[in-house]
Protein backbone atom coordinates (compact mmCIF):
# COMPACT_ATOMS: atom_id res chain seq x y z
CA UNK A 1 0.00 0.00 0.00
CA UNK A 2 1.46 3.22 -1.05
CA UNK A 3 -1.47 5.83 -2.09
CA UNK A 4 -0.64 9.27 -2.77
CA UNK A 5 -2.94 11.20 -1.02
CA UNK A 6 -1.44 14.83 -1.76
CA UNK A 7 0.31 15.82 -4.08
CA UNK A 8 1.06 19.65 -2.35
CA UNK A 9 3.48 22.25 -3.55
CA UNK A 10 6.01 21.69 -0.76
CA UNK A 11 5.46 18.02 -0.12
CA UNK A 12 3.57 15.56 -0.77
CA UNK A 13 1.72 12.95 1.53
CA UNK A 14 1.54 8.81 0.86
CA UNK A 15 -0.72 6.50 3.09
CA UNK A 16 1.58 3.73 4.12
CA UNK A 17 1.48 0.69 6.01
CA UNK A 18 3.93 0.97 8.54
CA UNK A 19 4.32 -1.82 11.22
CA UNK A 20 0.83 -2.80 11.35
CA UNK A 21 -0.36 0.69 11.51
CA UNK A 22 -1.99 3.13 8.81
CA UNK A 23 0.06 5.69 8.75
CA UNK A 24 0.98 9.26 6.58
CA UNK A 25 4.61 9.28 4.88
CA UNK A 26 5.14 12.98 4.56
CA UNK A 27 7.85 13.28 1.31
CA UNK A 28 9.45 16.40 0.57
CA UNK A 29 10.45 15.51 -3.05
CA UNK A 30 13.19 17.23 -4.80
CA UNK A 31 12.32 20.00 -6.91
CA UNK A 32 13.40 19.71 -10.10
CA UNK A 33 12.89 24.13 -10.44
CA UNK A 34 15.35 24.38 -7.79
CA UNK A 35 19.07 24.04 -7.73
CA UNK A 36 20.07 21.48 -6.17
CA UNK A 37 21.98 22.99 -3.61
CA UNK A 38 19.24 25.49 -2.56
CA UNK A 39 16.52 22.64 -3.26
CA UNK A 40 18.62 20.68 0.02
CA UNK A 41 18.85 23.16 2.20
CA UNK A 42 15.08 23.67 2.11
CA UNK A 43 14.23 20.27 2.18
CA UNK A 44 16.25 19.25 5.21
CA UNK A 45 15.69 22.58 7.20
CA UNK A 46 11.81 22.07 6.46
CA UNK A 47 12.16 18.16 7.66
CA UNK A 48 13.60 19.13 10.93
CA UNK A 49 11.85 22.02 11.79
CA UNK A 50 8.56 20.40 11.21
CA UNK A 51 8.48 17.75 14.00
CA UNK A 52 9.63 20.41 16.39
CA UNK A 53 6.98 22.51 15.54
CA UNK A 54 4.30 19.85 15.77
CA UNK A 55 5.38 18.31 19.10
CA UNK A 56 5.70 22.16 20.56
CA UNK A 57 2.08 22.52 19.19
CA UNK A 58 1.13 20.01 21.42
CA UNK A 59 3.04 20.96 24.56
CA UNK A 60 0.70 24.35 23.80
CA UNK A 61 -2.38 22.11 23.78
CA UNK A 62 -2.84 22.10 19.93
CA UNK A 63 -3.86 18.97 18.40
CA UNK A 64 -1.31 17.97 15.83
CA UNK A 65 -0.44 14.26 14.74
CA UNK A 66 1.96 11.82 16.20
CA UNK A 67 5.03 11.62 14.79
CA UNK A 68 6.81 7.94 14.49
CA UNK A 69 10.07 8.78 12.10
CA UNK A 70 12.07 11.41 10.96
CA UNK A 71 14.52 10.73 8.22
CA UNK A 72 16.60 14.21 7.15
CA UNK A 73 18.55 12.41 4.70
CA UNK A 74 15.81 11.75 2.59
CA UNK A 75 13.25 14.65 4.10
CA UNK A 76 10.89 11.74 5.36
CA UNK A 77 8.75 12.28 8.10
CA UNK A 78 6.44 9.36 9.40
CA UNK A 79 3.46 10.33 11.13
CA UNK A 80 -0.18 9.22 12.34
CA UNK A 81 -2.86 9.39 9.85
CA UNK A 82 -5.83 11.49 11.40
CA UNK A 83 -8.78 10.24 10.04
CA UNK A 84 -11.72 13.50 9.41
CA UNK A 85 -12.32 15.94 6.95
CA UNK A 86 -10.77 19.08 5.10
CA UNK A 87 -12.35 21.84 6.92
CA UNK A 88 -11.93 23.42 3.77
CA UNK A 89 -13.95 20.75 2.26
CA UNK A 90 -16.55 20.85 4.71
CA UNK A 91 -17.31 24.45 6.36
CA UNK A 92 -19.41 26.12 3.43
CA UNK A 93 -22.14 23.23 3.65
CA UNK A 94 -21.86 23.19 7.67
CA UNK A 95 -25.06 24.65 9.25
CA UNK A 96 -24.54 28.42 10.49
CA UNK A 97 -23.93 27.58 14.31
CA UNK A 98 -22.04 24.41 14.19
CA UNK A 99 -19.88 27.03 11.31
CA UNK A 100 -19.38 29.78 13.65
CA UNK A 101 -18.60 26.81 16.35
CA UNK A 102 -15.51 25.43 14.44
CA UNK A 103 -14.27 28.77 13.67
CA UNK A 104 -14.02 30.37 17.02
CA UNK A 105 -12.65 26.85 17.90
CA UNK A 106 -9.90 27.55 15.58
CA UNK A 107 -9.36 31.31 16.21
CA UNK A 108 -8.90 29.27 19.78
CA UNK A 109 -6.07 26.58 19.07
CA UNK A 110 -4.43 29.79 17.05
CA UNK A 111 -4.26 31.27 20.08
CA UNK A 112 -2.70 28.74 22.25
CA UNK A 113 -0.20 28.34 18.99
CA UNK A 114 0.57 31.70 19.12
CA UNK A 115 0.12 32.07 23.00
CA UNK A 116 3.29 29.59 22.95
CA UNK A 117 5.90 31.44 20.76
CA UNK A 118 4.16 29.46 17.55
CA UNK A 119 3.78 31.08 14.31
CA UNK A 120 2.57 28.27 11.49
CA UNK A 121 3.02 30.03 8.46
CA UNK A 122 0.41 28.34 6.60
CA UNK A 123 -3.02 28.88 8.38
CA UNK A 124 -5.83 27.70 5.56
CA UNK A 125 -8.45 25.90 5.56
CA UNK A 126 -6.96 22.50 3.70
CA UNK A 127 -4.15 23.06 7.22
CA UNK A 128 -7.10 21.96 9.39
CA UNK A 129 -8.70 18.45 10.01
CA UNK A 130 -12.33 18.20 11.29
CA UNK A 131 -12.26 14.55 13.03
CA UNK A 132 -15.73 12.94 13.61
CA UNK A 133 -16.00 14.19 17.17
CA UNK A 134 -15.83 17.63 16.16
CA UNK A 135 -12.41 18.39 16.93
CA UNK A 136 -10.03 20.15 14.38
CA UNK A 137 -6.14 18.99 13.86
CA UNK A 138 -3.51 21.37 12.78
CA UNK A 139 -1.42 19.72 10.21
CA UNK A 140 1.61 20.91 7.78
CA UNK A 141 4.21 22.80 10.24
CA UNK A 142 6.33 22.97 7.44
CA UNK A 143 6.41 26.86 7.03
CA UNK A 144 6.35 27.13 11.09
CA UNK A 145 8.25 29.43 12.91
CA UNK A 146 8.95 30.71 16.90
CA UNK A 147 8.34 34.22 16.67
CA UNK A 148 6.49 36.50 19.67
CA UNK A 149 6.57 39.16 17.82
CA UNK A 150 3.18 41.15 16.69
CA UNK A 151 4.28 41.49 13.27
CA UNK A 152 4.37 37.51 13.17
CA UNK A 153 1.12 36.99 14.81
CA UNK A 154 -0.22 39.36 12.25
CA UNK A 155 0.97 37.54 9.16
CA UNK A 156 -0.03 34.78 10.25
CA UNK A 157 -3.85 35.95 10.94
CA UNK A 158 -3.72 37.53 8.06
CA UNK A 159 -3.33 34.78 6.07
CA UNK A 160 -6.09 32.92 7.59
CA UNK A 161 -8.10 35.66 6.82
CA UNK A 162 -7.10 36.03 2.98
CA UNK A 163 -7.91 32.06 3.17
CA UNK A 164 -11.52 32.41 3.94
CA UNK A 165 -11.68 35.00 1.60
CA UNK A 166 -10.27 33.35 -1.33
CA UNK A 167 -12.21 29.67 -0.50
CA UNK A 168 -14.99 30.41 1.60
CA UNK A 169 -15.73 34.37 0.47
CA UNK A 170 -19.58 33.83 1.55
CA UNK A 171 -18.97 33.60 4.84
CA UNK A 172 -15.43 35.07 4.80
CA UNK A 173 -16.45 37.94 7.42
CA UNK A 174 -18.38 36.05 9.92
CA UNK A 175 -15.89 33.44 9.90
CA UNK A 176 -13.05 35.63 10.92
CA UNK A 177 -14.77 37.18 13.06
CA UNK A 178 -15.47 33.98 14.78
CA UNK A 179 -11.97 33.36 14.70
CA UNK A 180 -10.82 36.31 16.44
CA UNK A 181 -13.37 35.63 19.60
CA UNK A 182 -11.97 32.53 19.72
CA UNK A 183 -8.45 34.29 20.03
CA UNK A 184 -8.73 36.74 21.93
CA UNK A 185 -10.72 34.25 24.61
CA UNK A 186 -7.27 32.91 25.01
CA UNK A 187 -4.68 35.82 24.48
CA UNK A 188 -5.84 38.96 25.98
CA UNK A 189 -8.42 40.97 24.83
CA UNK A 190 -5.88 43.90 24.48
CA UNK A 191 -3.41 41.47 22.74
CA UNK A 192 -6.54 40.52 20.29
CA UNK A 193 -6.75 43.69 19.69
CA UNK A 194 -3.44 44.74 19.10
CA UNK A 195 -2.99 41.98 16.52
CA UNK A 196 -6.20 42.86 14.69
CA UNK A 197 -4.59 46.47 14.32
CA UNK A 198 -1.88 45.12 13.09
CA UNK A 199 -3.65 43.08 10.27
CA UNK A 200 -4.73 46.31 9.34
CA UNK A 201 -1.57 47.90 8.92
CA UNK A 202 -0.27 44.72 7.07
CA UNK A 203 -3.32 44.97 4.77
CA UNK A 204 -2.33 48.86 4.47
CA UNK A 205 0.88 48.07 2.99
CA UNK A 206 0.33 45.42 0.41
CA UNK A 207 0.54 47.04 -2.63
CA UNK A 208 -2.74 49.01 -3.65
CA UNK A 209 -4.70 48.26 -1.01
CA UNK A 210 -7.12 50.69 -0.57
CA UNK A 211 -7.27 52.52 2.68
CA UNK A 212 -10.84 51.98 3.77
CA UNK A 213 -11.82 52.52 6.79
CA UNK B 1 -19.76 56.43 -40.12
CA UNK B 2 -19.82 52.68 -37.77
CA UNK B 3 -22.34 53.34 -35.19
CA UNK B 4 -21.61 52.12 -31.80
CA UNK B 5 -23.57 48.37 -31.92
CA UNK B 6 -22.38 47.82 -35.48
CA UNK B 7 -20.08 45.26 -36.96
CA UNK B 8 -17.26 47.36 -36.93
CA UNK B 9 -16.53 48.44 -33.79
CA UNK B 10 -13.56 49.95 -32.33
CA UNK B 11 -12.54 50.82 -29.11
CA UNK B 12 -9.61 53.15 -28.25
CA UNK B 13 -7.36 52.77 -24.95
CA UNK B 14 -4.73 54.58 -22.95
CA UNK B 15 -2.45 53.53 -20.40
CA UNK B 16 -0.69 55.43 -18.42
CA UNK B 17 -0.71 53.80 -14.65
CA UNK B 18 3.42 54.35 -14.65
CA UNK B 19 6.38 55.11 -17.18
CA UNK B 20 4.50 54.01 -20.20
CA UNK B 21 2.07 56.04 -22.23
CA UNK B 22 0.57 53.46 -24.40
CA UNK B 23 -2.81 53.86 -26.73
CA UNK B 24 -4.01 51.32 -28.50
CA UNK B 25 -7.10 50.47 -31.11
CA UNK B 26 -8.69 46.91 -30.84
CA UNK B 27 -11.87 45.61 -33.17
CA UNK B 28 -14.45 44.31 -31.10
CA UNK B 29 -13.34 40.77 -31.68
CA UNK B 30 -10.07 41.16 -30.44
CA UNK B 31 -7.76 42.29 -33.29
CA UNK B 32 -4.96 44.52 -32.64
CA UNK B 33 -5.24 47.13 -34.89
CA UNK B 34 -2.14 49.56 -33.39
CA UNK B 35 -0.38 49.55 -29.88
CA UNK B 36 1.76 52.74 -29.81
CA UNK B 37 3.71 53.28 -26.97
CA UNK B 38 6.27 56.11 -25.18
CA UNK B 39 8.08 55.15 -22.60
CA UNK B 40 9.37 57.73 -19.90
CA UNK B 41 13.72 56.86 -19.21
CA UNK B 42 14.61 58.40 -15.97
CA UNK B 43 18.71 60.13 -16.33
CA UNK B 44 18.67 58.50 -13.09
CA UNK B 45 17.19 56.81 -10.16
CA UNK B 46 13.42 55.66 -10.42
CA UNK B 47 10.44 56.90 -11.78
CA UNK B 48 9.81 60.23 -10.63
CA UNK B 49 5.61 60.61 -10.70
CA UNK B 50 5.42 64.25 -11.69
CA UNK B 51 8.35 64.18 -14.39
CA UNK B 52 6.39 60.21 -15.87
CA UNK B 53 3.29 62.50 -16.14
CA UNK B 54 5.01 65.54 -17.80
CA UNK B 55 6.46 63.04 -20.39
CA UNK B 56 2.97 61.79 -20.72
CA UNK B 57 1.31 65.05 -21.50
CA UNK B 58 4.01 65.80 -23.53
CA UNK B 59 3.90 62.75 -25.78
CA UNK B 60 0.59 62.31 -25.85
CA UNK B 61 -0.89 63.83 -29.15
CA UNK B 62 2.21 62.17 -31.17
CA UNK B 63 1.69 58.01 -29.71
CA UNK B 64 -2.67 59.26 -30.59
CA UNK B 65 -1.91 59.96 -33.83
CA UNK B 66 0.46 57.12 -34.51
CA UNK B 67 -2.14 55.07 -32.83
CA UNK B 68 -4.64 55.99 -35.61
CA UNK B 69 -2.39 56.12 -38.25
CA UNK B 70 -1.35 52.30 -37.98
CA UNK B 71 -4.45 51.28 -37.33
CA UNK B 72 -5.73 53.41 -40.40
CA UNK B 73 -8.51 54.76 -39.04
CA UNK B 74 -10.06 57.83 -37.92
CA UNK B 75 -10.91 59.30 -34.83
CA UNK B 76 -15.12 59.07 -35.46
CA UNK B 77 -14.73 55.53 -36.26
CA UNK B 78 -13.81 54.96 -32.53
CA UNK B 79 -17.41 53.87 -30.50
CA UNK B 80 -15.64 53.44 -27.34
CA UNK B 81 -13.12 54.47 -24.90
CA UNK B 82 -11.09 52.53 -22.40
CA UNK B 83 -8.74 54.02 -19.84
CA UNK B 84 -6.82 52.54 -16.73
CA UNK B 85 -8.13 54.15 -13.80
CA UNK B 86 -5.86 52.53 -11.31
CA UNK B 87 -3.72 51.17 -9.64
CA UNK B 88 -0.89 53.28 -10.68
CA UNK B 89 1.29 56.65 -10.05
CA UNK B 90 -1.76 59.66 -9.28
CA UNK B 91 -0.06 62.20 -12.04
CA UNK B 92 0.41 59.51 -14.48
CA UNK B 93 -2.93 58.03 -14.18
CA UNK B 94 -4.43 61.34 -13.66
CA UNK B 95 -2.85 62.60 -17.43
CA UNK B 96 -4.30 59.55 -19.14
CA UNK B 97 -7.65 59.75 -18.08
CA UNK B 98 -7.93 63.59 -18.51
CA UNK B 99 -6.79 62.54 -22.40
CA UNK B 100 -9.12 59.50 -22.77
CA UNK B 101 -12.30 61.38 -20.91
CA UNK B 102 -11.62 64.46 -22.93
CA UNK B 103 -11.78 61.69 -26.42
CA UNK B 104 -14.73 60.25 -25.24
CA UNK B 105 -16.65 63.59 -24.81
CA UNK B 106 -15.85 64.55 -28.17
CA UNK B 107 -16.98 61.75 -29.96
CA UNK B 108 -19.75 61.27 -27.33
CA UNK B 109 -19.19 57.71 -27.02
CA UNK B 110 -19.09 56.20 -23.79
CA UNK B 111 -15.92 55.34 -21.05
CA UNK B 112 -15.10 52.07 -19.23
CA UNK B 113 -12.13 52.65 -16.67
CA UNK B 114 -9.85 49.33 -16.73
CA UNK B 115 -8.00 47.65 -13.85
CA UNK B 116 -4.68 47.79 -14.29
CA UNK B 117 -3.87 44.51 -13.32
CA UNK B 118 -6.80 42.38 -14.32
CA UNK B 119 -5.89 44.07 -17.70
CA UNK B 120 -2.48 42.54 -17.61
CA UNK B 121 -4.26 38.60 -17.08
CA UNK B 122 -7.09 39.51 -19.83
CA UNK B 123 -4.75 40.14 -22.84
CA UNK B 124 -2.54 37.44 -21.91
CA UNK B 125 -5.74 35.04 -22.14
CA UNK B 126 -6.03 36.63 -25.65
CA UNK B 127 -2.87 36.47 -27.28
CA UNK B 128 -1.97 32.95 -25.70
CA UNK B 129 -5.20 31.70 -25.35
CA UNK B 130 -5.49 30.28 -21.52
CA UNK B 131 -8.69 30.07 -20.63
CA UNK B 132 -8.52 30.06 -16.76
CA UNK B 133 -5.10 30.21 -15.51
CA UNK B 134 -3.16 30.60 -12.28
CA UNK B 135 -1.79 33.82 -13.30
CA UNK B 136 1.98 35.32 -11.98
CA UNK B 137 2.06 38.92 -12.49
CA UNK B 138 5.47 40.10 -11.76
CA UNK B 139 6.97 43.35 -12.52
CA UNK B 140 8.96 46.21 -10.85
CA UNK B 141 5.14 47.52 -9.10
CA UNK B 142 3.34 44.14 -8.50
CA UNK B 143 3.87 40.60 -7.82
CA UNK B 144 0.48 38.95 -7.42
CA UNK B 145 -0.25 35.35 -8.25
CA UNK B 146 -4.40 35.03 -8.57
CA UNK B 147 -6.90 32.96 -10.30
CA UNK B 148 -10.33 33.57 -10.92
CA UNK B 149 -12.99 32.44 -8.68
CA UNK B 150 -16.50 32.95 -8.12
CA UNK B 151 -16.77 36.22 -10.21
CA UNK B 152 -13.10 37.62 -9.92
CA UNK B 153 -9.82 37.73 -9.82
CA UNK B 154 -9.01 36.38 -6.61
CA UNK B 155 -5.23 37.14 -5.14
CA UNK B 156 -3.86 33.98 -3.97
CA UNK B 157 -0.40 35.20 -2.99
CA UNK B 158 1.11 38.45 -3.05
CA UNK B 159 4.15 40.30 -1.68
CA UNK B 160 4.32 41.90 1.91
CA UNK B 161 6.96 44.53 0.92
CA UNK B 162 8.25 45.20 -2.53
CA UNK B 163 7.79 43.52 -5.95
CA UNK B 164 10.12 41.36 -7.39
CA UNK B 165 11.34 43.60 -9.91
CA UNK B 166 11.95 46.33 -7.88
CA UNK B 167 14.08 43.81 -5.82
CA UNK B 168 16.21 43.32 -8.90
CA UNK B 169 16.14 47.05 -10.46
CA UNK B 170 17.25 48.41 -6.41
CA UNK B 171 19.94 45.83 -6.61
CA UNK B 172 21.10 46.31 -10.29
CA UNK B 173 21.60 49.97 -9.12
CA UNK B 174 23.23 49.24 -5.75
CA UNK B 175 26.25 47.17 -8.60
CA UNK B 176 26.08 49.96 -10.52
CA UNK B 177 24.60 48.34 -13.35
CA UNK B 178 23.44 50.82 -16.16
CA UNK B 179 20.29 50.29 -17.74
CA UNK B 180 19.90 50.07 -21.86
CA UNK B 181 17.28 50.96 -24.03
CA UNK B 182 15.68 47.40 -24.36
CA UNK B 183 17.82 45.86 -21.58
CA UNK B 184 16.15 46.88 -18.20
CA UNK B 185 17.65 46.29 -15.06
CA UNK B 186 16.32 42.45 -14.60
CA UNK B 187 18.05 41.51 -18.05
CA UNK B 188 21.43 42.51 -17.08
CA UNK B 189 20.92 40.77 -13.72
CA UNK B 190 19.64 37.65 -16.17
CA UNK B 191 22.94 38.03 -18.13
CA UNK B 192 24.95 38.05 -15.09
CA UNK B 193 23.05 35.39 -13.18
CA UNK B 194 23.97 33.18 -16.50
CA UNK B 195 27.61 33.86 -16.09
CA UNK B 196 27.19 32.61 -12.32
CA UNK B 197 28.60 29.44 -11.16
CA UNK B 198 28.43 29.46 -7.25
CA UNK B 199 25.03 29.76 -5.00
CA UNK B 200 25.62 31.60 -1.89
CA UNK B 201 22.81 31.31 0.25
CA UNK B 202 20.30 33.74 1.13
CA UNK B 203 17.20 34.84 2.80
CA UNK B 204 14.59 32.64 1.30
CA UNK B 205 11.02 34.04 2.77
CA UNK B 206 7.47 32.41 1.65
CA UNK B 207 4.83 32.96 4.50
CA UNK B 208 2.07 30.21 3.14
CA UNK B 209 1.45 32.13 0.28
CA UNK B 210 2.76 35.34 0.31
CA UNK B 211 6.41 36.53 -0.33
CA UNK B 212 8.79 39.06 1.11
CA UNK B 213 11.77 40.07 -1.13
CA UNK B 214 12.71 43.13 1.14
CA UNK B 215 15.32 40.84 3.31
CA UNK B 216 16.86 38.91 0.09
CA UNK B 217 17.43 42.41 -0.99
CA UNK B 218 19.05 43.30 1.82
CA UNK B 219 21.04 40.58 2.07
CA UNK B 220 22.08 40.62 -1.54
CA UNK B 221 22.98 44.30 -1.13
CA UNK B 222 25.51 43.94 1.76
CA UNK B 223 26.63 41.04 -0.16
CA UNK B 224 28.05 43.19 -2.83
CA UNK B 225 29.51 45.92 -0.15
CA UNK B 226 31.43 42.71 1.43
CA UNK B 227 33.26 42.54 -1.95
CA UNK B 228 33.95 38.92 -1.61
CA UNK B 229 31.98 37.45 -4.16
CA UNK B 230 31.59 38.02 -7.80
CA UNK B 231 28.96 39.97 -8.99
CA UNK B 232 27.51 36.86 -11.03
CA UNK B 233 27.72 34.44 -8.45
CA UNK B 234 25.18 37.24 -6.36
CA UNK B 235 23.15 37.72 -9.03
CA UNK B 236 22.72 34.18 -9.66
CA UNK B 237 22.04 33.44 -6.42
CA UNK B 238 19.94 36.12 -5.83
CA UNK B 239 17.60 35.05 -9.02
CA UNK B 240 17.83 31.32 -8.04
CA UNK B 241 15.90 32.50 -4.19
CA UNK B 242 13.95 35.23 -5.69
CA UNK B 243 12.23 32.89 -8.38
CA UNK B 244 12.26 29.40 -6.52
CA UNK B 245 10.07 31.70 -3.40
CA UNK B 246 8.02 32.77 -6.55
CA UNK B 247 7.81 29.04 -8.66
CA UNK B 248 6.88 27.92 -4.83
CA UNK B 249 4.12 30.14 -4.26
CA UNK B 250 2.26 29.46 -8.07
CA UNK B 251 2.72 26.03 -7.61
CA UNK B 252 0.91 25.88 -4.27
CA UNK B 253 -1.65 28.02 -5.79
CA UNK B 254 -2.34 25.44 -8.63
CA UNK B 255 -1.70 22.51 -6.28
CA UNK B 256 -4.83 24.16 -4.71
CA UNK B 257 -6.77 25.31 -7.41
CA UNK B 258 -6.04 22.91 -10.25
CA UNK B 259 -6.80 25.39 -12.65
CA UNK B 260 -5.34 24.17 -16.48
CA UNK B 261 -3.11 26.62 -17.01
CA UNK B 262 -0.41 28.54 -15.60
CA UNK B 263 -0.07 32.47 -17.15
CA UNK B 264 3.31 34.37 -16.85
CA UNK B 265 3.09 38.18 -17.78
CA UNK B 266 4.57 41.39 -16.72
CA UNK B 267 8.26 43.01 -17.03
CA UNK B 268 9.93 40.14 -15.20
CA UNK B 269 7.93 37.62 -17.19
CA UNK B 270 10.90 38.00 -19.98
CA UNK B 271 13.26 36.70 -17.65
CA UNK B 272 14.36 33.26 -19.18
CA UNK B 273 15.12 31.19 -15.84
CA UNK B 274 12.12 32.49 -14.62
CA UNK B 275 10.28 30.99 -17.19
CA UNK B 276 12.12 27.39 -17.17
CA UNK B 277 11.13 27.07 -13.50
CA UNK B 278 7.41 28.15 -14.14
CA UNK B 279 7.13 25.45 -16.77
CA UNK B 280 8.42 22.24 -14.85
CA UNK B 281 5.48 23.14 -12.44
CA UNK B 282 3.10 23.57 -14.99
CA UNK B 283 4.50 20.19 -16.78
CA UNK B 284 4.34 18.24 -13.04
CA UNK B 285 0.78 19.46 -12.47
CA UNK B 286 -0.32 18.72 -15.90
CA UNK B 287 -1.04 22.34 -16.62
CA UNK B 288 -0.17 24.21 -20.08
CA UNK B 289 2.36 27.02 -19.34
CA UNK B 290 1.79 30.42 -21.03
CA UNK B 291 4.10 32.77 -21.64
CA UNK B 292 3.01 36.45 -22.50
CA UNK B 293 5.11 37.70 -25.02
CA UNK B 294 7.01 41.16 -24.67
CA UNK B 295 4.85 43.35 -26.20
CA UNK B 296 1.70 42.32 -24.11
CA UNK B 297 3.64 41.38 -21.28
CA UNK B 298 4.85 45.02 -20.69
CA UNK B 299 2.78 47.79 -19.44
CA UNK B 300 0.64 48.49 -22.94
CA UNK B 301 -2.45 50.43 -24.05
CA UNK B 302 -3.68 47.16 -25.83
CA UNK B 303 -4.71 45.20 -22.86
CA UNK B 304 -6.48 48.03 -21.68
CA UNK B 305 -8.23 48.80 -24.91
CA UNK B 306 -9.10 44.49 -24.38
CA UNK B 307 -9.81 44.88 -20.87
CA UNK B 308 -12.26 48.03 -21.97
CA UNK B 309 -14.27 45.69 -24.41
CA UNK B 310 -15.03 42.85 -22.44
CA UNK B 311 -16.03 44.88 -19.64
CA UNK B 312 -18.57 47.25 -22.54
CA UNK B 313 -19.90 43.80 -23.56
CA UNK B 314 -20.90 43.27 -20.41
CA UNK B 315 -22.66 46.59 -19.63
CA UNK B 316 -20.12 48.37 -17.58
CA UNK B 317 -19.05 52.10 -18.45
CA UNK B 318 -18.45 54.90 -16.02
CA UNK B 319 -19.98 58.56 -16.55
CA UNK B 320 -16.90 61.01 -17.02
CA UNK B 321 -17.93 62.82 -13.67
CA UNK B 322 -17.71 59.49 -11.75
CA UNK B 323 -14.51 58.09 -13.55
CA UNK B 324 -11.93 59.37 -10.77
CA UNK B 325 -8.93 57.19 -10.84
CA UNK B 326 -8.00 54.81 -7.97
CA UNK B 327 -4.48 55.03 -6.75
CA UNK B 328 -4.83 51.79 -4.75
CA UNK B 329 -6.98 49.88 -7.15
CA UNK B 330 -6.85 45.82 -6.05
CA UNK B 331 -7.88 43.39 -8.79
CA UNK B 332 -9.49 41.58 -6.04
CA UNK B 333 -12.21 44.71 -6.06
CA UNK B 334 -12.83 44.09 -9.60
CA UNK B 335 -16.41 42.03 -10.66
CA UNK B 336 -15.59 40.52 -13.75
CA UNK B 337 -18.70 39.12 -15.22
CA UNK B 338 -17.36 38.86 -18.61
CA UNK B 339 -14.97 35.71 -17.12
CA UNK B 340 -17.07 32.60 -17.28
CA UNK B 341 -16.61 30.31 -14.68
Amino acid sequence: MNLLIKKGAEANLYLEEWHNREVIMKRRLPKRYRIQKLDKEIRSQRTIHEPHAIHKAKEAGVPTPTIFMVDVAESNIIMEFVDGKQVKKVLNDLPPRERLRISRHIGGLIGRLHKHGIIHGDLTTSNMILTSDGKVIFVDFGLSERSRELETRGVDLHLMKRAFQSTHHKYAKECFEAVMDGYAEVLQEEEAKNVLEKIREIERRGRYISDRK
Amino acid sequence: MPKPNSVASYCLGVESTADDFGVAILSFDGNVLSNANSAYVPEKGGIHPREAARHHAEVAERVFTEAFEQAGIKPQDVSLVAFSQGPGLGPCLRTGATAARALASYLRVPLVGVNHCVAHIEMGKLVTGATDPVTLYVSGGNTIVSAFEAGRYRVFGETLDIAVGNCLDVFAREAGLRQRRGAPFGAIVEEFARKGKTFISLPYTVKGMDLSFSGLLTAAVQLLHEQKHRLEDICFSLQEVAFSMLTEVTERALAHTEKPEVLLTGGVAANKRLQSMLNVIAEEHNAKFCVVPKEYALDNGAMITWNGILAYKSNITVPIEKSFVKLKWRLDEVYAPWVRG
